[in-house]
């Protein structure tokens, strides 16, 4: 005994689509599978969109943009600066004598912007509490589930030069 | 409605029943995929994007044969 439908019954929408109003408002089991089919369909569609934007996605440039002076900034101080675009703002410490590191300013939990705590010695985001380490960008405590890209320096005699972003 | 009828039934709503339990199970690996996918991607590591839509698609594939088959059990 077949559990299949066979082919001689009525046909199928005068199962799914009732003629009564009242009945309308109930949504039978084969509706909510397909339904449910649609969902998985938009993940799928989800996924391809991630593949299409990872394969076409520019690969970003990086020019070499002078950040300033070594010297300029006491130690422990910061500045702030924009890299690579005038909208990717970024923060410049000077952690020793001769020791600079620079950080997207953007936290990787929800784009709030980071301050240099000297106190901690720490990133801190004041959104949600998501802190930083200072040495390498990576999460000290917090929601943020990525480190801060960190950018990469140069020294040309004295001028800092932002000349890439390492995304962790 | 005979018994033989009765028992049939029965036993189309149970089939129909697991299909859709089997449905939703594969509904959330594909959320949890999808969202795994998108977070690697914005980490800037795009080494897993095509076996997650390849993956993606085949569970997909399985919510389509489930479906037609909840469809057309009797």
């Amino acid at each position: 005994m077949s559990l299949l439908r066979s082919a001689s019954r009525e046909p199928l929408w005068k199962e799914e689509f009732s003629v009564f109003t009242s009945d309308e408002r109930y949504v039978t089991r084969r509706q909510f599978a397909k339904f449910l089919t649609l969902v998985s369909l938009g993940m799928f569609v989800g996924n391809l969109w991630v593949l299409a934007k990872a394969y076409f996605a520019k690969t970003p440039s990086f020019p070499s943009v002078e950040v300033g002076e070594a010297g300029e900034i006491p130690v422990r101080g910061v500045k702030l600066f924009t890299y690579p675009t005038p909208k990717d703002h970024c923060i410049l410490i000077r952690t020793g004598e001769d020791e600079y590191v620079a950080y997207s300013q953007k936290c990787t939990h929800l784009s709030c912007a980071v301050y240099f705590s000297a106190k901690d010695d720490r990133l801190e985001c004041p959104c949600h509490q998501g802190f930083f380490s200072v040495r390498d960008g990576s999460v000290l405590q917090g929601p943020p589930p990525r480190p801060l890209p960190k950018i990469t320096l140069e020294r040309n005699g004295a001028t800092l030069l932002a000349v890439g972003v390492k995304e962790s | 409605m005979t018994n033989l009828e009765r028992s049939k039934q029965r036993r189309g709503l149970v089939a129909i029943d697991g299909a859709m339990v089997l449905i939703v199970i594969l509904l959330i690996i594909q959320i949890w995929l999808l969202s795994a996918t998108l977070e690697t991607f914005l980490a800037g590591h795009t080494g897993a994007v095509l076996q997650a839509a390849i993956f993606s698609g085949l569970v997909f594939l399985g919510c389509l044969a489930l479906s037609l088959f909840a469809t057309r059990v009797d």
